[in-house]
């Protein structure tokens, strides 16, 4: 399964700090350092990792692989980081699916931020096989007093339904950054919420979205932002649409106080024409300009 | 050699272009300027094939090229600058350049390019080519990408638009050394006069007919100004 581990992470999985490697449902390898330490729920639900305060670029990489055909999984890693800690988190789950039955996984992440703490999460969901696949991950942040988190998610095909929720509570001077990729074909589904709430003074948050809708898929965008306090909030969606695709777009921005500064930009439309133009003059044909454009917006 | 017989080109009910014969002869320098909306851009596309025209023929070394796509008409050697360049999101000008060359080439390479244009290359390079960058800067990388492509054909759609005096003098000896090395035919379209000064010939367009084609002299009434005219600065 080495090659499907291949597609979800990017770095070189035995040069991480600590990881876990949880396939069909059940921990197969595991490395922890002084600094990282991981323990198991009751009945194999999942993990707690606890990040030791002050450590400085832990990289901990928490793969999940499903190769049975039929398995429903459903996952609580809990991230547990202590004050000051800077980490890098890699998640990501590959599916291989060349039965007829469903295989799902369902990844529920809590983030638990201690002060000035920095996180980086970078997720990837990658499907493969003509069995149906369904990822619903859920991801819950509580950032405390001036740490930041920064969540990458990609979903590039392959994955037949996701619906994701995100949820953040922010207080004073944290910051929160998203940023979404996805494209969708045939007859995929796709849901995103965003529910983040800014309570803290000067907390901010910063969400873009950028996808591909192509064929019959669909794809659902909503964000929910608070501004409970003066804080910042930039939120972009933006969508190329194709074919029978539909793309849906639900902003809801609610300042909560006078000086909360809100910002939600939201575009959804065809290639342009004159980008295409631009590219054929340079000698690609029209299905190649397109691949360019496409292949760059998801960069 | 490129040959126009007899274009028109119609949009709406209205008739953009009239009946436009045309002989461009190769190594030759030739600018085409006339009023705003006089129907330059839209000649310019009819030959890269963006727009198709309503009647008439397109002769590109003696093959018809009227119902070429613009991919063929850019492989077959005849390049397009912008009067308004495209703008991508997450494309860098290195990756438009490389498109541009049709081969992989490395930064120092697409530096040199760039600087042709008057662009400190280094700091452009990784750029993406979206609207943080300047209308000039545009314009350059714009231009960039046709420099890089040494088509037999080159088209530019009012080249010195939106750049500034200064780097007004460095394109104009871009294009004095297009017209020296004489490789191939270069269509400007223009208003200025330093680049009407280097033209082996000026092609007058008003209310889409080609209303004289000459030298400089065909433009004495317009330089001197007697009504106020488009050329007038
Ligand atoms: N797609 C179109 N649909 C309708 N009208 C058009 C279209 N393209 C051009 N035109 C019209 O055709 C005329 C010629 O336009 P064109 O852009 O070729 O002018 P131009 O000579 O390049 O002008 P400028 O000096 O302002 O660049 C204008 O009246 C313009 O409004
Ligand atoms: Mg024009």
């Amino acid at each position: 399964m080495s090659s499907l581990l291949d597609k979800i992470i990017n770095n070189k999985i035995e040069e991480a700090d600590s990881y876990n490697i949880r396939e069909n449902g059940k921990t197969v390898k595991r490395k922890e350092n002084e600094y990282i330490k991981i323990v198991n729920k009751p009945n194999s639900k999942g993990i707690d990792i606890y990040v030791k305060e002050n450590t400085l670029f832990g990289i901990i990489d928490i793969p999940v692989i499903i190769s049975e055909s039929g398995i429903k999984d459903v996952v609580y890693n809990d991230f547990h980081i202590g004050e000051n800690a800077n980490v890098i988190i890699v998640a990501g789950c590959g599916i291989h699916n060349i039965k007829h039955k469903t295989s799902q996984h369902d990844g529920i992440h809590r983030f638990y931020l201690s002060k000035n703490s920095k996180v980086r999460y970078v997720e990837k969901h990658y499907g493969e096989g003509t069995g149906n696949k369904i990822f619903n991950p859920i991801t819950e942040a509580y950032l405390e007093e001036g740490s930041t988190l920064n969540i990458e998610t990609v979903q590039i095909k392959g994955v037949d339904k996701t619906t994701r929720i995100t949820k953040a509570e922010l207080q004073e001077n944290a910051t929160l950054t998203i940023n979404e990729k996805l494209y969708t074909e045939e007859e995929q589904y796709a849901k995103t919420d965003f529910i983040v709430n800014l309570n803290g003074e000067n907390a901010s948050a910063h969400v873009t979205s950028r996808s591909v809708a192509t064929e019959n898929s669909y794809q659902e965008f909503t964000s929910d932002v608070i501004g409970n306090t003066k804080s910042f909030a930039h939120v972009s969606c933006d969508a190329i649409i194709k074919e029978n695709a539909q793309v849906k777009a639900i902003p809801i921005i609610y300042a909560k106080d006078a000086s909360a500064n809100l910002i939600h930009e939201a575009a959804i439309g065809k290639i342009a024409g004159q980008q295409l133009t631009k590219l054929m003059t340079l000698g690609l044909t029209l299905k190649e300009a397109e691949k360019m454009i496409i292949e760059g917006f998801l960069k | 050699m490129l040959e126009l017989k007899n274009i028109c080109f119609k949009k709406d009910g209205k008739e953009i272009l009239k009946s436009i014969n045309l002989k461009l002869l190769d190594d030759k320098f030739y600018v085409i300027t006339g009023p705003n909306g006089s129907g330059k851009s839209t000649l310019a596309k009819i030959i890269m094939g963006i727009e198709k025209p309503t009647s008439g023929t397109i002769l590109f070394n003696d093959i018809d090229i009227t119902n070429k796509t613009i991919t063929e008409r850019a492989n077959m050697g005849i390049g397009f600058a912008f009067q308004q360049p495209a703008v991508f999101k997450g494309i860098t000008v290195y990756d438009l350049l490389k498109v541009a060359i049709k081969k992989d080439i490395t930064k120092v390479e697409a530096c040199n390019i760039l600087s042709k244009v008057g662009l400190c290359a280094l700091n452009y390079v990784d750029r993406e080519v979206n609207t943080s960058l300047s209308g000039g800067e545009l314009k350059r990388i714009e231009l960039a990408t046709i420099l890089a492509r040494k088509p037999i054909l080159s088209i530019f759609d009012e080249p010195e638009a939106g750049i500034d005096l200064w780097s007004f003098n460095n394109l104009i000896e871009v294009f004095k050394q297009i017209e020296e090395d004489s490789k191939g035919i270069t269509l400007i379209i223009s208003h200025q006069e330093r680049i009407l000064n280097i033209a082996d010939k000026i092609i007058l367009l008003e209310n889409g007919k080609i209303k004289e084609v000459g030298d400089k002299s065909i433009l004495k009434d317009i330089f001197s100004c007697p009504k106020g005219g488009d050329l007038c600065e």
